[in-house]
């Protein structure tokens, strides 16, 4: 079955000044798959997954040019960029989750897109940390600060946090670094659950982890897309010799 | 990382090679010991088969760690998994190669080289177990073709064997036993044939990726 396609990035290229992070960038990211980014570090995945939701706009400098599409939408030019970051989730290297509450936390995201009914909340709150399975540990302490989890559970109610807005794309850039070896397995666990709703693209420097969960790979290498295939087909043949001299260990 | 992996896997390659080297010296002298009933070939062949599976456990143990330790991918994985399956290969082809020592324990057959295919299947079924461990060292594509090439002639031949066989019992019903024994010596010539075969399709697999044509993850 083929599935749709989610995000289409054309002809893409990105400068940091006169850095010129990402060349000529042709990509396609399908609907309820997992997409996996490797490549050494400084070359474009995380570039690129920012990219996704217009985080670099932040960054002084930052020039972009060429097409993001997410379902035919320009996302650069035809949507306002909250919405975008409503559709286009994210999570991040270190949990970040806020200095309130468990419950404060998931209900931020929903509050500031006008949702303001207690009933409606409980619902969004409970259904959001049920998917990101930390319900269980949480639901006899939603009003305790969410800084009182271990990093783990941090990490899953960020995902919760994530999922609060109705996302249909959740970026995940390195989401389990700096989490031990259980934690780890459980969001594993947890974003091959989530893959039934939502399309997530995930940047991983485990080789492991790209071959453990993800539909898709991609290898970058200084800025370039250098291989982007089915992932047991590029753990097992890559095309490119520098493809297969990373993910061999062999690089540099 | 790299010189560590690097290094490893020479010592992998290096390793299998000496068991392949065992093997020829096994089916060689259970040939010899058949064709010119030498007594000593037989204890120099069960003699090797004892090798042969001491390094067979070295060698899986080698391939279990380097799979631990360096959770290898691609090409490298393609080597480990491609050497464990022809470990199992090369044990076998030692293990028949001894199979055949012990019948001629019991009997001496060196008088029915003449009238039947056996020297034929012999010396067929040792030149490709030589191809195949050659092709392995070289990592020669070619070499492979040629093997698996050369598995139909050792077919052929085991059916030649049959034949004969049946002729010489029905000619002196005494060579019954013996006839037996010929039979089986012809089978395990055709099995390590098709040991030989099945390295041949892994050395190309480790190369290619490609198993008898088909990619396998």
């Amino acid at each position: 079955m083929e599935n749709k396609l989610k995000f289409l990035i054309e002809n893409v290229n990105l400068y940091y000044g006169d850095s010129h992070a990402l060349k000529d960038i042709n990509l396609s990211i399908e609907e309820k798959e997992i997409t996996s980014f490797i490549g050494p570090s400084g070359c474009g995945k995380s570039t690129l997954i920012k990219s996704l939701n217009r985080l670099n706009d932040l960054i002084e400098n930052c020039k972009i040019t060429g097409t993001f599409l997410l379902d035919g939408i320009n996302i650069y030019k035809d949507i306002d960029p909250n919405l975008l970051r409503k559709r286009v989730g994210m999570v991040f290297q270190k949990p970040n989750p806020f200095a309130m509450s468990i419950y404060d936390n998931i209900a931020y995201g929903p509050r500031t897109h006008g949702i303001k009914h207690k009933v409606d909340l409980d619902e969004i709150v409970e259904k959001s940390l049920k998917k990101s399975a930390i319900w269980e540990e949480t639901k006899d302490r939603l009003k305790k600060s969410a800084l009182s989890l271990s990093g783990g559970q941090q990490q899953r109610l960020c995902i919760a946090r994530a999922l609060a807005v109705s996302p249909e794309v959740v970026l995940m850039d390195e989401p389990t670094s700096a989490l031990d070896p259980i934690s780890t397995a459980k969001i594993e666990e947890l974003v091959l659950e989530l893959k039934k709703e939502y399309t997530i693209v995930i940047v991983t420097h485990s080789m492991q982890q790209a071959v453990r969960i993800s539909d898709k790979t991609v290898f970058f290498l200084m800025g370039e897309v250098i291989e982007s295939n089915k992932t047991t087909e590029l753990f097992s043949r890559p095309k490119d010799s520098r493809t297969e001299d990373y993910i061999t260990g062999r690089f540099g | 990382m790299k010189a560590m992996i690097d290094k490893e896997l020479a010592v992998l390659h290096e390793e299998l090679l000496i068991m392949g080297g065992l093997c020829e010296k096994a089916i060689k002298n259970a040939t010899k010991a058949l064709l010119e009933y030498d007594l000593s070939a037989i204890n120099t062949t069960i003699y090797t088969e004892i090798e042969i599976a001491k390094k067979e456990r070295d060698i899986e143990e080698l391939c279990l760690q380097l799979l631990l330790k360096q959770h290898p991918v691609a090409r490298d994985l393609r080597k480990i998994s491609s050497t464990l399956k022809m470990l199992t290969d090369m044990d076998r082809i030692g293990r028949q190669a001894r199979d055949i020592a012990e019948i001629l324990l019991q009997t001496d057959l060196s008088r029915h080289i003449r009238n039947t295919h056996i020297k034929e299947i012999a010396t067929a079924s040792m030149k490709m177990v030589t191809g195949s461990i050659d092709a392995y060292g070289d990592n020669d594509l070619q070499a492979c073709e040629a093997v698996i090439e050369e598995d139909n002639l050792v077919d052929e031949l085991f059916n030649e064997m049959k034949k004969d066989i049946i002729e010489m019992v029905l000619a002196d019903k005494t060579q019954i036993e013996n006839g037996m024994y010929l039979l089986m010596i012809a089978k395990y010539y055709e099995k390590i044939a098709d040991h030989a075969t099945n390295i041949a399709h892994w050395v190309e697999f480790s190369n290619t990726g490609k198993y008898k044509g088909e990619d396998i993850s």
